[in-house]
């Protein structure tokens, strides 16, 4: 990483970026990675898809050209519905 | 949150030392951006040091030695100036705030969007070159 105050520092990889989260409801979860813990993992200005609500990779499309909505300020994806996280 | 402007100083010159107007109240915005001819690229900084710590030298970077520069060259700063960033947002049209990012404009309209997740984690040199071409089909 280049040079520049890092704030934050002491987190995960993942933290601050922004990552896809599948859902084992068939839900996917777009935000900012915040931080992972027993309860579930803490994402940060994410949106949801709901299951079926349209078809997934059109939806993160769609998020790659225009950003992500921030509808959840702060949403926690519980560790039994986390099936998995890539980037977005 | 805002942090304390001693802090965020560099950060603001950061960006500004390359000849780049910072934005800080709504008229500023208004001033720039309202009646916009030509191009112009607005930085939206950021006291995120994982995606804007490597954001603002590419800014820098992409400006140097560049003849193919923007008209106008413009930065607000979110979480910092909120005002100026909520009004600069609202010539953004359809995209989601996000910060940093940078929006390139070409007579008021948004025409290219470099969105936070596309900054997080990528190389300044690498991210240098997509402001620059940005810049390049800014002007076309």
């Amino acid at each position: 990483m280049a040079d520049g105050m890092v704030l934050h520092p002491g987190h995960d990889e993942l933290h601050g970026i922004t990552v896809v989260v599948a859902g084992v409801s068939g839900r996917t979860y777009v935000g900012r990675w915040h931080e992972q813990q027993e309860r579930g993992v803490v994402m940060k200005n994410a949106a949801v898809l709901e299951q079926d609500a349209e078809e997934v990779e059109s939806w993160l499309g769609r998020l790659r050209k225009f950003g992500v909505p921030s509808d959840h300020r702060i949403l926690v994806v519980p560790t039994a519905e986390f099936g998995g996280v890539r980037r977005l | 949150m805002s942090y304390p402007e001693m802090m965020v100083k560099p950060m603001r010159e950061d960006v500004t030392r390359y000849g780049v107007t910072e934005l800080r109240t709504i008229d500023d915005v208004d001033n720039a951006l309202g009646n916009l001819q030509g191009t112009a690229m607005v930085f939206v900084n950021s006291v995120c040091g994982c995606a804007a710590g490597g954001a603002r030298p590419a800014v820098g970077m992409a400006l140097t030695d560049n003849d193919a520069k923007p008209d106008h060259l413009y930065t607000v700063f979110a979480g910092q100036d909120i005002d100026a960033t909520s009004r600069a947002r609202s010539y953004f049209g359809e995209y989601q705030p996000s910060s940093p990012s940078i929006a390139f404009l070409k007579d008021g309209e948004v025409v290219h969007f470099i969105h936070r997740h596309q900054i997080e984690g990528t190389h300044p040199n690498e991210l240098a070159t997509m402001i620059r071409d940005a810049f390049t089909a800014a002007a076309v």
